[in-house]
């Protein structure tokens, strides 16, 4: 669904100054400035990747929100997945201190995509509408959590050394978390964007009658997305784990809203078919900026919900006005 | 799709969702009665309803949202936005009863503001409710930050948790029955209830029929964010006190007694009736499990299946119902 002004053949600029982020873009550097004049420490380097650790796992479960969000899902157990997969892990490195993270890892995605795969078989076969589903998985998942845990907590000393170090790593450069987020926006950059059934998660967002007149399979790439968000989720809580050294029963709760914060400041729309990895990773950033800048600042912490809220209804106010005004051209032109 | 006299017919009267829910009620109620011998005893059964009622005030204006094919999913944060504001005029010296007053209005500003984005914007209901959920709690964040407000007179807590004088019937439930009354018979017997269902069954349809399809669900959000100041009054009234925190799972409350009262989710159909059944229902499940001493951190593992559940068995009964139709064609 291409969304271009005609006009001379766009060349690189062009094209980032037609972008659905090139506001956001802006607004990130005014901000930027204006804090800075304010607290030049905002600027440095070390805070940069400050910034960069805190807002990994957000842009991680992200970018699954932005799959499901394309095919004009959304997906509100993120947060309640997650905080499964933190305590199933955390349970797990608790009581056999000798696994590696790698392997952790892998067993937090296993459950994360499992917890997914739940979401998708009701989506798809008992076909109960998304937002449905995950509101009810969303208070049935984070109930899991208080029965595997049985209400107690895992706890800082309970853990390793090396669990809790593998996420702040800087062996290349960065800190491992970020590299991590780095390499799951590579991959899911070449997935939506290379891969056939990437494409077809798109065509399924922009008209699912048509999609499925082309001869795709609907149901199998909404199945695919909301166990894509489930995996990442689920790589996302063991990273919770070994960053905060804490796996508690309310872990991540009110994650989902950051999450569709994070897309739809991206341009992640909320009627289905737009949305691309970089601009999601903007949004993330941009969450992360302001957070960053409301405790640099010292204004009240309870500023950052309010933020959220702003944010989304903001977002969604700007993408339904252009959404609209887009439909009220194409019927000026006759198209149907 | 809406016949304009239904004739009597005892079996299909006999075999509905309602019927179903008084069953499972009465069941339950054996159960717990099992569980405790004090489960059956009036005034038990009176405080009981304490537990579920401020909820069950929003499900009045959500069957009406559900009906007509959308989604409100910021009610606890309208709740909890409006006391909020309660709280704080009453602290700067207001009477109670005017803060009161002012909650209201202002849960009819929030009910408008959903109701312009979903009808001027054509945002999906569910998108534009989730933001304003986050707008309007993160707001009531803002101006509470982590205190509460107490110190509300005495007449006014009365109205949450008090009783009837010389009765054991509490307050709320009276008010309850006060407002389901006046809702049922303004979605089953008039013209706007009907409009309700028309817009539900078939936006398209019911717009070239000349309903201003815009206006009714402007006025269903509004009339969802009163109700929803109102059981905000109420909680604060039965609290004592004000909290930014206050019901933070009530969404996936009310959208499953509405749901379970044999609600379609799709819109369309549903009677209130069933509504009130399913939250009673709902309440003496809560109420058992609390006799089983299972704790609300598992309790909301069971309202999330009862949710997908509720939704999926009425569908499957749609699907045996056409296929059954189907051969009847052939």
């Amino acid at each position: 669904m291409s969304k271009r002004i005609p006009g001379p053949k766009s060349r690189f600029v062009q094209n980032a100054v037609r972008s659905r982020q090139f506001p956001i873009f802006v607004l990130m550097m005014t901000i930027i400035v204006v804090v800075s004049l304010r607290t030049p420490a905002f600027l440095s380097l070390g805070n940069f990747e400050d910034i960069m650790l805190d807002i990994a796992m957000l842009a991680i479960v992200s970018i699954g929100q932005m799959i499901v969000m394309i095919t004009t899902g959304i997906d509100i157990s993120v947060g309640s997945i997650l905080a499964f997969s933190a305590m199933a892990v955390g349970s797990m490195v608790r009581a056999n201190p000798e696994i590696t993270p790698i392997i952790a890892i892998l067993f937090g995605s296993l459950i994360g995509a499992a917890l997914g795969c739940l979401n998708s078989f009701v989506i798809t076969a008992m076909k109960i509408p998304p937002i449905i589903t995950t509101l009810g998985t969303m208070s049935f998942f984070r109930g899991l959590v208080y029965v595997i845990s049985q209400g107690t907590w895992v706890m800082s000393h309970q853990l390793p050394e090396r669990f809790k170090e593998f996420t702040i790593q800087t062996d290349l450069g960065l800190p491992f978390l970020v590299i991590i987020a780095l390499v799951l926006g590579v991959i899911s950059y070449l997935f939506v964007n290379r891969i056939p059934i990437g494409r077809q998660i798109y065509a399924v967002g922009c008209n699912q009658k048509a999609a499925r007149l082309a001869g795709i399979r609907v149901k199998r790439v909404e199945f695919l997305a909301y166990a894509i968000s489930g995996l990442l989720s689920g790589v996302a809580g063991v990273m919770w784990v070994s960053r905060y050294a804490i796996a508690a029963n309310n872990t991540a709760t009110g994650f989902e809203t950051q999450t569709i914060a994070a897309c739809v400041i991206g341009g992640v729309s909320v009627f289905g078919g737009i949305g691309n990895i970089p601009g999601v990773f903007l949004g993330a950033f941009f969450i992360g900026m302001i957070n960053n800048a409301i405790n640099l600042i010292g204004i009240s912490e309870f500023w950052k919900q309010a933020f959220y809220g702003m944010a989304i209804i903001l977002a969604v106010v700007l993408d339904a006005v252009f959404n609209n005004r887009f439909k009220n051209m194409r019927a000026k032109n006759g198209e149907k | 799709m809406i016949p304009y006299k239904k004739p009597f017919d005892p079996l299909s009267f006999f075999l509905r969702w309602e019927w179903i829910l008084v069953l499972l009620i009465i069941f339950i109620s054996i159960i717990n009665s099992n569980l405790s011998p004090y489960f059956l005893d009036f005034s038990n059964l009176f405080d009981m309803t304490f537990n579920f009622l401020e909820k069950g005030f929003i499900t009045l204006p959500m069957t009406y949202v559900i009906i007509s094919g959308n989604l409100d999913f910021s009610v606890a944060d309208i709740l909890a936005l409006s006391s909020c504001i309660m709280g704080l005029a009453f602290e700067s010296g207001m009477s109670i009863w005017l803060s009161a007053g002012l909650a209201l209005g202002l849960g009819a500003i929030a009910g408008l503001i959903n109701g312009n984005l979903i009808t001027r914007l054509k945002i999906p209901s569910f998108a534009a409710t989730l933001g304003t959920a986050a707008l309007y709690r993160g707001l009531t964040w803002l101006l509470l930050e982590n205190r509460g407000v107490t110190g509300f007179p005495e007449e006014f807590t009365l109205i949450g948790r008090g009783d009837i004088p010389g009765t054991e019937i509490p307050i709320p439930l009276v008010l309850f029955f006060l407002l389901f009354i006046p809702a049922a018979i303004f979605l089953h017997r008039s013209t706007f209830g009907r409009y309700v269902f028309a817009i539900g069954g078939n936006k398209e349809v019911s717009r070239f029929s000349g309903i201003k399809n815009d206006k009714i669900i402007r006025t269903i959000f509004i009339i969802s964010g009163i109700i929803s100041a109102l059981s905000g009054i109420l909680i604060s009234a039965r609290f004592g006190s004000v909290r930014a925190d206050v019901v933070p799972n009530a969404t996936l409350d009310v959208v499953t007694i509405v749901v379970l009262g044999g609600v379609s989710i799709a819109g369309g159909s549903g009677t209130l009736i069933g509504v009130a059944l399913s939250m009673f229902l709902l309440g003496i499940v809560k109420y058992g499990l609390n006799l089983m001493n299972i704790p609300p951190q598992i309790q909301i593992v069971i309202t999330g299946l009862l949710l997908i559940v509720s939704v999926f068995i009425p569908q499957i009964v749609n699907r045996i119902k056409k296929r059954k139709e189907e051969v009847k064609r052939k």
